[in-house]
């Protein structure tokens, strides 16, 4: 058996048990108890400013008000119509920079009101109970096409399949679910919670899924837009940056979106391997994510190198919180230069940097990492805009609710310039430019 | 440590605390373990005469919650003791025997006729208990047999019973008042009038907690049906202080010892009750909630609250009281104005949400969520203060006389005035 001293990338430096038991929920579901107790510290605030954090805007006190009167899944209800997503963002939101870092009792005394979990105890109530609280509006005899079956792409699939459009799901990938499923940190949404959403958003009907359909490989926008009343975009990001440091082709060296899809796609953690010097290159959610989860694989140390001060980590205090609680070491004004080895990483040589005014300045001291397994998350991009869509900084520009500069045509999510690529802002996009495109085909 | 020593109708106790006569008191073993807990005294739970009552087999409990099930009220259908008179009596005389400096009041309910009191009293002095407490307060059960609440509901009655009592022993008698009445003064008036030596209240008030929404039974649920249970507990509270202070500043009920009863839950309501005319308090439902532990904050609680007063106990029975008024002598020259505090505000917007919606559109939101009272639609209410969830952040603040008071565009007035010389009361004795 590997232990967290083996050399190189191996599996099963823990034991089963002990991957299994670091990879589970990370914040169980309360108990009908706990939430009771949870909603009563909820001051029904008016004009409620956890709500206006919150990029799908659900009635956040509404909902917890329907807890505490007994009513998990008309709390759902509530959730569900602002975001159909509810589940998944219960788990996966940064809720201590939206909802819950605006709740008035974190500023009256550090402890809001756990919105997130709360939320997760009515709409589990709700989809545990089956069915599907939705139906679909008299058929309008509208055909929309949706590219991408992430978030983005599966919010605009049930709202416009609510208002009686059929739809056509396109998705490159052999599963639905975006970064849901290939994404998020495991112990955020374990037990198949992904597929599981997926399927009972999809009972509302009208929507098919057709999976391993590629837009620029196997399908075309102007196909897509002869073929439809109109075409949403939710494809999210699906290139990524280069290091542009010397040796970064060196075995060992992989995308940290790649790793975190593998190991999301790996039904036995301790088969997975993972390196026991890991270092991490980025500052944001997936550099976390691939640091903590390699950690909890067993690597025995993890850095995490970012190239700019603490203070622009967009990874938020919470989660790098975590990260080092996890055990992760995280090393910020650190620039990789050059990735050393022998065919495989050895080591990782880093500049320190300094913020200046005028930009990133190498202090000329460099330091070495040990490392046989590298992983870089320093950003996904678009990969490459279908047809002659305007971009704007690198993404499908927009206007409105999604509107981009083709006509027929709107688009959401990550691939879109705007809000903060997180799940629910993806919604939200999704959901609106359903609105916007219902309304066009109604009009 | 102040002295806690308690006397009431000339029976002492080491404190002013007793258990009202309940559950708590039932028996023996029960009260015993409320002695060595430290009790005070206690009034055994109500004998009557044999054959004795039996109780339902089923729930006798319903509940009211707040916040993680605290438990604000509890509504009961027991009835008067179900255990022999004989067993209850030679218990009463050992438990008195062996702790004699405790308080041991016997409750009492029997038919309403002369002989059956004439027994029955004999038999409890042999006891040694220190007084009797006559239920005329239990609103279910025993009232539809014509005792209980339905005496207590019945002045004349209550006068009659109180009478024969006093013909027939030489114990302190406590009449016990219900609630359930629309004038409390008047059963007060009607046990002093009998010869009473003291009153306590309250006993529990009707009602029906909650109804069971499948079954669609009132709770607690026996079989299918329920029945109108005696609520009690924190929830009561504010009805028996009302009554309390009603019976001290009566002028024909003045100076009627009382013994305070009714959510008794910290040593906080321990004084408040005695600040409004109690000699001492009766305790229920906080022992059957927490058990017998919690006699120690309500000591500790009410003696270092005398010491940081420097107050006696004897000091505190009654200080309230004469500040209790009828609503027409308040002095409508005392004109306040909301106060929020905005260092202190958490931007919550409940006090903004209740004044526009329901009081007097006084309270604007400004931009960043900054809440500010609007002094010219300020009334006063305080409705902002009772809802804003951070403590002190709103309060009263008191215009100076002779300011201006924006609302009613008039100065404040100088000393006293109120709605007896007021020029819209048509009955106002014209002011000069
Ligand atoms: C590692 C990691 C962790 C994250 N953790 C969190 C978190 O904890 N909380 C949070 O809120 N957000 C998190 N995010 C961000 C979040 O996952 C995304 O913002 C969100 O998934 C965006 O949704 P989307 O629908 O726009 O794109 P995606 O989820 O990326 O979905 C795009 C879909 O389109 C498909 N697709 C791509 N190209 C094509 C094509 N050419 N043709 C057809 N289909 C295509 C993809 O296969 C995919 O299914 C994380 C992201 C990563 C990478
Ligand atoms: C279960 C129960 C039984 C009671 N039985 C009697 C009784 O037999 N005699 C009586 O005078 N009062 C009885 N009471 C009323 C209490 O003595 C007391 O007056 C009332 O509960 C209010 O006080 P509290 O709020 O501290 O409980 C009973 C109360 C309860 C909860
Ligand atoms: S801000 Fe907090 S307390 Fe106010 S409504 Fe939202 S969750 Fe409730
Ligand atoms: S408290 Fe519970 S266990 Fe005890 S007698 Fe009552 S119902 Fe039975
Ligand atoms: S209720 Fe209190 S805390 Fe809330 S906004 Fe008003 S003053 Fe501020």
């Amino acid at each position: 058996m590997s232990t967290p001293q083996t050399p190189g990338i191996v599996a099963g430096r823990l034991a089963p048990a002990t991957i299994a038991e670091n990879f589970a929920d990370i914040h169980p579901l309360l108990d009908a108890h706990e939430a009771r107790v949870a909603a009563d510290r909820c001051y029904f605030c008016h004009d409620a400013p956890c709500v206006t954090a919150c990029p799908t805007e659900i009635d956040i006190p509404l909902f917890i008000r329907q807890i505490q009167a007994g009513q998990p899944q008309a709390a759902a209800r509530t959730i569900f119509d602002q975001n159909i997503l509810g589940g998944m963002c219960a788990r996966v939101c940064p809720t201590e920079t939206l909802c819950e870092g605006a709740c008035v009792r974190e500023a009256a005394e550090g402890k809001p009101v756990e919105i997130g979990r709360l939320q997760r105890h009515a709409t589990d109530t709700l989809m545990a109970a089956g069915g599907h609280p939705y139906a679909r509006a008299e058929p309008t005899g509208k055909r929309v096409a949706v590219v991408g079956a992430g978030p983005a792409g599966l919010a605009c699939a049930h709202r416009l399949a609510m208002h009686g459009h059929d739809v056509v799901v396109y998705e490159a990938r052999e599963k639905p679910g975006g970064l849901d499923e290939y994404g998020i940190a495991a112990y955020k949404t374990p037990g198949g919670f992904a597929q599981d959403e997926v399927a009972w958003l999809l009972r509302i009907g009208g929507i098919e899924i057709r999976t391993g359909q590629a837009i620029g490989r196997d399908i075309t926008l102007e196909g897509l837009r002869a073929e439809h009343d109109a075409v949403f975009l939710g494809m999210g990001l699906g290139g990524v940056n280069a290091l542009r440091a010397e040796g970064e082709d060196r075995d060992g060296v992989r995308d940290a979106v790649d790793f975190i899809a593998e190991l999301r796609q790996t039904d036995d953690l301790s088969v997975l391997p993972v390196g026991r010097h890991v270092v991490v290159i980025g500052g944001g959610m997936t550099a976390v994510d691939a640091a903590v989860q390699s950690k909890l694989l067993g690597a025995e140390h993890v850095a995490m190198v970012y190239r700019r001060g603490p203070g622009r980590l967009s990874a938020s205090a919470h989660e790098i919180a975590h990260a080092q609680t996890a055990g992760v070491r995280v090393i910020t004004n650190a620039s990789p230069v050059a990735v050393h080895g022998n065919g495989a990483v050895r080591e990782v040589e880093f500049a320190y940097t300094e913020d200046t005014p005028d930009g990133l300045r190498p202090t000329g001291q460099t330091f070495r990492l040990p490392a046989d397994q590298v992983f870089k998350a320093i950003g996904q991009t678009l990969d490459g805009a279908p047809g002659d869509l305007e971009v704007d900084g690198g993404k499908i520009a927009v206007t409105g609710a999604g509107r981009t500069s083709v006509p027929g045509v709107w688009a959401g999510g990550d691939c879109t310039a705007g809000g903060e690529d997180l799940t629910v802002t993806a919604v939200a996009q999704g959901r609106d430019a359903a609105e916007d495109i219902h309304a066009a085909l109604t009009a | 440590m102040a002295n806690l020593a308690s006397e009431f109708l000339g029976i002492r106790s080491p404190n002013p605390f007793w258990l009202a006569s309940a559950p708590p008191t039932d028996k023996e073993y029960n009260v015993v373990r409320a002695f060595r807990a430290g009790w005070g005294g206690v009034v055994w739970k109500t004998l009557g005469l044999d054959p004795h009552v039996v109780n339902v087999n089923g729930p006798r409990y319903g509940v009211v919650y707040g916040a993680d099930r605290r438990v604000l009220g509890i509504n009961n259908i027991e009835l008067i003791t179900d255990r022999p008179l004989e067993v209850n009596l030679r218990e009463i005389k050992a438990v008195k025997r062996a702790w004699p400096d405790r308080a041991m009041v016997v409750s009492l309910m029997v038919p309403c006729d002369e002989d059956s009191w004439k027994t029955i009293l004999p038999l409890v002095e042999d006891t040694g208990a220190d007084g009797i407490e006559l239920n005329f307060g239990c609103p279910h059960g025993m009232s539809e047999r014509g005792m209980g609440a339905a005496v207590g509901q019945v002045p004349e009655y209550i006068e009659m019973v109180a009478r024969w009592c006093k013909k027939h022993t030489r114990m302190p008698v406590i009449v016990k008042l219900t609630p359930n009445i629309t004038d409390i003064r008047f059963p007060a008036r009607a046990a002093r009038a009998g010869g009473a030596d003291a009153v306590s209240l309250i006993n529990t008030v009707s009602s029906i907690t909650s109804v069971n929404l499948d079954s669609f039974s009132p709770e607690p649920m026996i079989d299918g049906k329920g029945t109108h249970g005696g609520y009690c507990g924190p929830a009561v509270k504010p009805i028996a202080l009302n009554m309390v202070a009603e019976i001290a500043r009566d002028a024909e009920t003045r100076g009627l010892p009382i013994s305070g009863i009714g959510g008794v839950t910290t040593w906080r309501d321990a004084a408040e009750f005695m600040a409004l005319g109690a000699g001492n308090v009766q305790v229920c439902t906080a022992a059957m909630t927490y058990g017998f532990g919690i006699i120690k904050e309500l000591t500790a609680g009410l003696s270092l609250y005398l010491d940081d007063k420097g107050m006696a106990l004897s000091d505190l029975v009654g200080r309230a009281v004469p500040n209790v008024t009828d609503w027409q002598y308040l002095n409508l020259n005392y004109v306040t104005k909301a106060r929020i505090d905005q260092d202190s505000c958490i931007k919550c917007g409940r006090c903004y949400a209740a004044c526009e919606d329901t009081s007097h559109q006084a309270i604007a939101m400004k931009p960043g969520r900054v809440f500010e009272v609007i002094d010219a639609e300020c009334v006063a209410c305080n409705l902002c203060v009772d809802v804003c969830p951070v403590e002190d952040c709103i309060t009263m603040e008191r215009l100076a006389p002779g300011t201006l008071d924006p609302r009613t565009g008039q100065v404040v007035g100088d000393g006293h005035a109120d709605w007896t010389t007021h020029p819209n009361n048509p009955m106002s004795r014209a002011a000069e």
